[in-house]
C-alpha cells in the first residue's frame, strides 16, 4: 500500500511538471494551429540559464528563480517573433518545419555553448529537504509541485476565463483571420501567449531539474514530447485538459516504471499518443473542429 | 528546345562524367580521405532524402518516422550479415538466440531484407496513421519512431538486437562502389516511379486530394504506397548507414537524425529529387569538411579568434537552415527537376546579355 | 416504335442533415440517357451539397442514389442522427452503403467544382493525365518499370485529343495556374472527361464568365453531349445557359424540391419566380 501510494506522489508530481509544459504546447496550437517542436528545448535552456545564474554568476535562488523564468520568457518570444510571426501566412507545413529547425539550433546551440557532458544542476537547500508524510518519505519539492500546478492552472483558467486578454486569447483560438477584422491585436495575443507558456515552462524546470541534479543538451527533447502527448490526451487547446492528461501520463509512467516492464515506460507513453490521436483525436476534454468541404 | 537525341548524349556525357569521378576518388584517394567520406556518406544521404522526399514532398505526407525506419533496416540489415563466427564476440553479454546463430545472408539479400521488414511495420503502421491531419501524422510517425527505438533495446529482443549494447563487427562491401552502386539503384527507381503514373497520382494527392479523389484516384490505397515505398528505401539508408558505420545501438538514429534529413529536403526542395541529391551532397561536404575549422580554436597570430570551438559549426549549419526556411522556403530547386533546357536557357540568357552590353558599347 | 429511355441517374428521398441544419430535404430527381438537365436554385440552397452526396463527398442521412439502375449509395439515420432526424422516409430504409468519390468515379460519374480545382503545381497536360490513371491497367511494378509503355502513350494520346476538343493543346506544358479563369475551368471539365464517365456533373462551369464566354460554353456542352454520348447533369447560375441548354430543370429552395419541368414551365412557375428568379433577373440587370 506505502509503494502504491509514493508511485501515486511520485507520479502526479512529475505529472504536474509534465502538465506545466504541456500547457505551453496546447496553447500555443489553440492560438497558432502549431505544433511548438521547439517548447522541450526553451525547456532545456531553461534548465541552462538556472545553472548560469546559481552556478557561474552565484546569484541566491530566490532572484536566480525570477531571472530564469524572465529569460526564458525573452527566449520564446524572441523565437515566436523571429521564426514564427514571418511565416504565419505560409503553408502549415512550413512553419511546422520552422518549428524544427529551431529545435535543431537549440540543441547545437547548447551543446557549443555547455557541452554534450551533463552539468551538474545547482540545489536549493530546503527544498531538497525530506518530508515525513504518514508512511511516505518524499522531497520537499517533490511534495510541493502537484499543489503549485494545481495553483498555477487555477490562476491561469480564471485568466482566460475572466480577463479582457483572456476573452482576445478565445477570440484568437476560435478563429483567427475574424479576431483580427474585430480589432484584436494579434501579436500582443500571440506573444502573451508564448510569455505563459515560457514562463510555465521554466517554472516547471526548475521543478523537474532539481531532483535530477544534471542537465545536457538532449534532455528536453523526449519530456518535450511526452508532454505533447499529455497535451493531446486531455485535449489540444484545453488548459484543464493538459492538466488532467500531465497528470495521467505521469501516473501511467511512474506506474510502469516500478513495474518490471520498466524499459518500456516511454514506448507505453507513445503508443497512448497514438490510439488517442487514432480513437479520440480531440482528447479527454478537446472540441471538435468541423471542417467543411 | 534542345532536341531529344541531344538531351539524351548530354544525360549520358554527364552519368559518364559523374562514374569519372567516383573513380578518381576510389583508385587516387586514400580509404580515409575526407573526399571518400563526403562522396559515400553524401551517397547514403541522398538516398535517405529522396526516399524522405517520395513521402513528404512528393505526395504531400508529412512524415517524421524516418529514424524508426532506418533502425528498423539497419539492425535487419546487421543481425543478417555479422559473421557467425564473430557472433559470439559481439553477443558476448546476452548470446545469440538459436535460430540466428548459423543464420547469415549475403549482403545484397540482407539488404532487401532490410527494407522488407521496414516496409511490413510501415503498412501496419499506416493503416491507422495516414488517415490523420498533417501535424498530427508527423507527431504519430515521431511516437511511432521512438517505439520502434525503445523496443529495438529492450530486454526481451536482448538475444536478437543485443539490447543496450548495440551491434558491432557490422560488414560492408568489399568494394568501394559497393554503396554508391546501392545508392544509384534505389534513386534510379524512386525516379522511374515518380515519373509514371502513380507518381502523378502521388502529386495529385499533394495538391489538392479532393479534387484527386474525385477523379478516381484511392486516397488511402495510393498514401499507404507511398508511405510503405519510402519507407522501403529509408530502410536500405540505414542499413547503408550501419555498413559505413560498422557499429549501431539504439542511440544511432534519434530524432534528430530525421530533422537532419528532413532540413536536408527542405534546402534542396520539397518536390525536387535533383534538390534532394545536391543538398545531401552540399549539406554532408559542408557539415564534415568545409565547416570543419569552425570547431578549430583559429588563432591570428596572438589573437584568438572568439567563438570557434567545438560545437561551433553545427550552431553555423542550424543557423544557415534557418535562413533557408524563413527566407528560400522553395530550396535550391523548388519544385523543379534538373533539366538541359533549363541550362542551355541559362547560358543562351548569359550570351544574349553579353551581346547587348557589347553592342551598347 | 419508341426505346425504353435508359435511366442514368435516380436520386431518392436523398435528405442531408448537418447535426440540426437539414441542407438537401427529401430530393427526389432523375436524369435519362443522353439529357441536360439543371439543378437551380438560390445560394445556398443545398445544390452543392446535393452534388457532394450524389458523388460520395458526404453520405446522405437518409436516402438512395441509384446508378444506371444499380443502388451505389443509401443511408438510414443512425448513432447521433437518430435523434436529430427531422426528414421523411425515416423507416424506409435499412443498409448504408457508402462508396468513397473515387469508387463512384470508377462507376462512370465525373464532376467538377464550384471553385476550380486544378492541380496547381502542375502542367496543363498533366492534369489531365493525372486524371487517366484511375483507367490504368498496369500495376505498380510494370508502371514504375516501364512495362505499360503503350499503355502511357495510348493515355498521352486520349489526354491530347481531350485537350484539342477544349481547345488548350497549343498550352498543354503551361502551369494550370497561369491559364485565364474561362480556359481553367474548361480544363476542369477536360479532366472530368478524362475520366472516362457516363455522366457529367458540373458544378457552376459558367461561374465567372462573361457572355461571350458563356455562349461558348452552352455550345461547347451540347458538342460533349452529342461527340461524347454524355448526359449532363449541372449546376448554374446563368439563366441563358440554363434554359438555352436544359431539357429538364429542377429547382431548390432551402434544400427542397420547389419546382421541376421543362424550362418553358419554369420560367413561368410564380414560385420559382418568387424564391428565385426574379432575384436573379435583377442581379444580371
Amino acid at each position: 500500500m506505502d509503494a502504491f501510494l509514493q508511485n501515486c506522489l511520485t507520479g502526479l508530481s512529475i505529472g504536474s511538471i509534465y502538465a506545466l509544459i504541456a500547457i505551453g504546447y496546447t496553447m500555443v496550437y489553440g492560438i497558432l494551429r502549431l505544433i511548438n517542436f521547439a517548447h522541450g528545448d526553451i525547456f532545456m535552456m531553461a534548465g541552462y540559464f538556472m545553472i548560469i545564474c546559481m552556478t557561474d554568476l552565484l546569484i541566491p535562488w530566490y532572484l536566480s528563480i525570477i531571472l530564469v523564468i524572465a529569460a526564458t520568457v525573452l527566449l520564446g518570444v524572441c523565437i515566436e517573433k523571429v521564426a514564427y510571426k514571418p511565416l504565419r501566412s505560409a503553408p502549415r507545413m512550413s512553419v511546422m518545419i520552422s518549428a524544427i529547425g529551431v529545435s535543431y539550433f537549440l540543441q547545437n546551440f547548447a551543446t557549443y555553448l555547455f557541452s554534450a557532458q551533463p552539468k551538474s544542476y545547482p540545489t536549493i537547500g530546503f527544498l531538497s529537504k525530506t518530508v515525513q508524510i504518514g508512511n511516505i518519505s518524499t522531497t520537499l519539492v517533490t511534495f510541493v509541485t502537484p499543489l503549485l500546478t494545481v495553483l498555477l492552472v487555477i490562476a491561469l483558467v480564471m485568466l482566460v476565463k475572466k480577463t479582457k486578454i483572456g476573452m482576445a486569447m478565445r477570440a484568437v483560438s476560435r478563429d483567427f483571420e475574424t479576431a483580427q477584422l474585430m480589432g484584436i491585436k494579434i501579436n500582443s495575443v500571440i506573444s502573451f501567449t508564448f510569455v505563459i507558456g515560457c514562463a510555465l515552462a521554466g517554472i516547471g524546470s526548475i521543478l523537474y531539474f532539481i531532483p535530477r541534479s544534471s542537465v545536457y543538451p538532449l534532455a528536453g527533447s523526449l519530456p518535450g514530447l511526452k508532454c505533447f502527448v499529455a497535451a493531446v490526451f486531455g485535449g489540444i487547446g484545453s488548459i484543464p485538459g493538459a492538466l488532467v492528461g500531465g497528470f495521467l501520463i505521469g501516473l501511467s509512467e511512474t506506474f510502469i516504471k516500478s513495474s518490471a516492464y520498466s524499459e518500456f515506460s516511454d514506448a507505453f507513453t507513445f503508443i497512448i499518443l497514438i490510439v488517442v490521436l487514432l480513437c479520440l483525436p480531440t482528447g479527454l476534454f478537446g472540441e471538435k473542429i468541423k471542417e467543411k468541404v | 528546345m534542345l532536341s531529344k537525341k541531344t538531351k539524351k548524349i548530354c544525360t549520358a556525357a554527364a552519368l559518364v562524367a559523374l562514374a569519372a569521378v567516383i573513380v578518381c576518388v576510389g583508385q587516387f584517394t586514400k580509404s580515409t580521405s575526407m573526399l571518400r567520406t563526403v562522396f559515400q556518406l553524401g551517397a547514403i544521404y541522398a538516398l535517405l532524402a529522396v526516399s524522405m522526399n517520395l513521402c513528404n514532398g512528393f505526395t504531400g505526407l508529412f512524415s517524421l518516422g524516418q529514424a524508426g525506419f532506418m533502425t528498423l533496416g539497419a539492425y535487419t540489415y546487421a543481425v543478417l550479415t555479422i559473421p557467425s563466427a564473430s557472433r559470439a564476440g559481439v553477443y558476448y553479454l546476452y548470446g545469440v538466440a538459436p535460430w540466428l546463430e548459423k543464420l547469415e545472408l549475403p549482403i545484397p539479400a540482407a539488404l532487401l531484407a532490410a527494407g522488407l521488414v521496414a516496409a511490413l511495420f510501415a503498412y501496419l503502421i499506416g493503416l491507422p496513421v495516414l488517415r490523420l491531419k498533417s501535424d498530427y501524422l508527423a507527431i504519430a510517425t515521431l511516437g511511432f519512431a521512438e517505439v520502434v527505438r525503445i523496443v529495438t533495446a529492450s530486454s526481451p529482443l536482448n538475444r536478437v538486437t543485443n539490447g543496450s549494447l548495440g551491434l558491432t563487427m557490422i560488414p560492408g562491401f568489399k568494394s568501394y562502389y559497393g554503396i554508391f552502386a546501392v545508392v544509384i539503384g534505389c534513386i534510379a527507381v524512386i525516379v522511374l516511379l515518380i515519373n509514371s503514373t502513380y507518381g502523378r497520382a502521388f502529386k495529385a494527392i499533394r495538391d489538392d486530394e479532393i479534387a484527386a479523389e474525385a477523379m478516381g484516384i484511392n486516397l488511402s490505397k495510393h498514401k499507404q504506397m507511398s508511405f510503405v515505398i519510402s519507407s522501403f528505401f529509408a530502410a536500405i539508408g540505414g542499413a547503408l548507414m550501419a555498413m559505413y558505420m560498422g557499429a549501431i545501438s539504439s542511440t544511432t538514429f534519434t530524432i534528430a537524425v530525421t530533422y537532419f534529413i528532413l532540413l536536408i529536403v527542405v534546402i534542396g526542395g520539397m518536390g525536387s529529387v535533383t534538390g534532394s541529391i545536391l543538398s545531401a551532397l552540399l549539406v554532408i561536404a559542408s557539415r564534415e569538411w568545409w565547416l570543419r575549422f569552425l570547431d578549430q580554436p583559429l588563432y591570428f597570430g596572438t589573437f584568438r579568434v572568439p567563438l570557434l570551438k567545438t560545437g561551433f559549426r553545427m550552431v553555423i549549419f542550424s543557423v544557415i537552415l534557418m535562413v533557408v526556411v524563413l527566407f528560400f522556403r522553395k530550396g535550391i530547386m523548388g519544385e523543379r527537376e534538373f533539366s538541359w533546357d533549363a541550362i542551355y536557357g541559362f547560358f543562351k540568357k548569359l550570351g544574349s546579355k553579353k551581346k547587348t552590353e557589347v553592342q551598347a558599347k | 416504335m419508341s426505346e425504353a429511355v435508359r435511366n442514368v441517374l435516380k436520386v431518392e428521398n436523398a435528405t442531408m442533415q448537418f447535426g440540426g441544419v437539414v441542407a438537401v430535404d427529401n430530393l427526389n430527381l432523375e436524369v435519362n440517357e443522353g439529357e441536360i438537365v439543371s439543378l437551380i436554385g438560390p445560394n445556398g440552397a443545398g445544390k452543392t451539397t446535393a452534388f457532394n452526396v450524389i458523388t460520395g463527398v458526404y453520405a446522405p442521412s437518409n436516402g438512395r442514389v441509384y446508378f444506371n439502375g444499380e443502388c451505389i449509395v443509401e443511408n438510414y439515420p443512425r448513432g447521433k442522427m437518430k435523434k436529430l432526424y427531422k426528414g421523411e422516409h425515416a423507416g424506409e430504409y435499412t443498409h448504408s452503403i457508402e462508396p468513397t468519390p473515387d469508387r463512384i468515379t470508377q462507376m462512370g460519374m465525373a464532376r467538377t467544382f464550384q471553385n476550380i480545382r486544378l492541380w496547381k503545381s502542375q502542367t496543363v497536360l498533366d492534369n489531365v493525365l493525372m486524371a487517366k490513371h484511375m483507367r490504368r491497367t498496369s500495376n505498380l511494378f510494370s508502371a514504375t518499370f516501364r512495362l505499360n509503355k503503350k499503355e502511357e502513350q495510348r493515355q498521352h494520346d486520349e489526354a491530347m485529343e481531350l485537350l484539342r476538343v477544349v481547345g488548350l493543346e497549343n498550352v498543354k506544358d503551361e502551369l494550370a495556374t497561369s491559364l485565364p479563369y474561362g480556359k481553367q475551368r474548361r480544363l476542369e471539365i477536360a479532366r472530368a472527361l478524362a475520366t472516362e464517365p457516363k455522366l457529367l456533373l458540373l458544378d457552376e462551369p459558367a461561374a465567372g464568365m462573361n457572355p461571350q464566354e458563356t455562349q461558348e460554353l452552352t455550345q461547347f456542352i451540347g458538342e460533349i453531349r452529342e461527340n461524347f454520348h454524355m448526359t449532363v447533369l449541372l449546376i448554374e447560375h446563368h439563366m441563358d445557359l440554363v434554359m438555352d441548354i436544359s431539357d429538364r430543370i429542377y429547382v431548390l429552395d432551402f434544400g427542397k424540391l420547389i419546382a421541376s419541368g421543362v424550362p418553358a414551365e419554369i420560367q413561368n412557375n410564380a414560385r420559382v419566380i418568387d424564391a428565385y428568379l426574379g432575384v436573379a433577373n435583377d442581379a444580371e440587370n
